[in-house]
């Protein structure tokens, strides 16, 4: 399977979805003009890693800033891999960043997965 | 030519330290968050609150470049320019934006935020947990989440008024303060 791998600018995440070294991430700041047209070929290639997902899949994030348009691509990140087996999602947030940590505990409630918290 | 000092002294008086006056795009958008990140960088202001400021400011910019009504009012050229400003005063920051909006769209632009000054912090997280789980993206790309996200970052009231234009236009104005520690 084709690795994704988006590199990051001042208002774009860096993506990098690589099944071959289990390497899933999305990383930096996201507030794009138009969320869904980014965040298209991520979704699509998890729909199409569903159909032939490791046996497990660290799935991390690690983001700076994200603007509100890009909160509701972000769930919808996470049904994506909802339906994935084997799956734990890793929200990572800068210590004391309480707002981030809270979307954390937002997202984990509002899904089905593994969902771990942790600063850095 | 005393317009340029009146301006200067109103924006003094009235603690204001940015303004941008004019078209927005995305494009417009990145370079006064950059040119405001770097001043906050320089400020000295405790992590949580400058991330705060720039969450608050890029959901006020982006609500302007895909909510501003410019675009299909018919108005005259001086209706189609929008505002936005940074103040900065002892205990607060402000965020304040003002922008045309069609008539049409005053009321549930009004419900909105009465709605939205309603609820208190628990209020208000419950409303961005049923919005982000049931909306769906509109045609402009916005999820709906943006006041409510601003209140949340605020932890205070938006402010808003609703000035009369013209018939068919009025001027939406924002404000939405972010207290400073201690």
């Amino acid at each position: 399977m084709e690795v994704l791998n988006i590199e990051g600018t001042e208002d774009t995440p860096k993506i990098m979805l690589d099944k071959g070294n289990g390497i899933f991430e999305i990383s930096g700041r996201s507030l794009p003009e138009d969320c869904a047209e980014f965040y298209k070929p991520v979704l699509e290639w998890i729909c199409n890693y569903a159909k032939e997902a490791n046996a497990s899949t660290e799935f991390v994030f690690n983001l700076e800033y994200f603007n509100t348009a890009s909160s509701k691509l972000i769930l919808d990140v996470l049904f994506a891999l909802d339906e994935i087996e084997g799956t734990t999602i890793h929200w990572h947030y800068e210590e004391n960043d309480e707002d981030m940590m809270e979307a954390g505990e937002e997202y984990r409630d509002l899904v089905e997965i593994p969902f771990e918290l942790k600063s850095f | 030519m005393k317009f340029i000092y009146d301006l200067h002294q109103s924006m003094m008086t009235n603690n204001v330290v940015l303004v941008y006056e004019g078209d927005f795009t995305q494009q417009t958008t990145k370079s006064i968050l950059s040119m405001a990140e770097r001043n906050l960088e320089s400020s000295g202001e405790e992590s949580t609150i400058k991330k705060r400021i720039f969450n608050v400011m890029v959901e006020a910019l982006q609500n302007i470049v895909k909510h501003s009504d410019e675009k299909e009012a018919p108005a005259k050229p001086k209706h189609h320019a929008a505002i936005f400003l940074i103040g900065n005063e002892e205990s607060r920051y402000s965020i304040m934006s003002g922008n045309p909006v069609r008539k049409e769209n005053v009321n549930s632009l009004r419900c909105a935020l009465e709605k939205i000054n309603s609820l208190d912090k628990d209020g208000l997280k419950e409303l961005y947990k049923d919005i982000i789980k049931n909306s769906t993206l509109s045609e402009k790309g916005g999820a709906g989440l943006g006041f409510v996200d601003m209140a949340r970052k605020s932890g205070e009231k938006l402010e808003w008024a609703f000035v009369d234009v013209d018939d068919e236009v009025s001027f939406f104005c924002l404000k939405v303060n972010i207290a400073r520690y201690k």
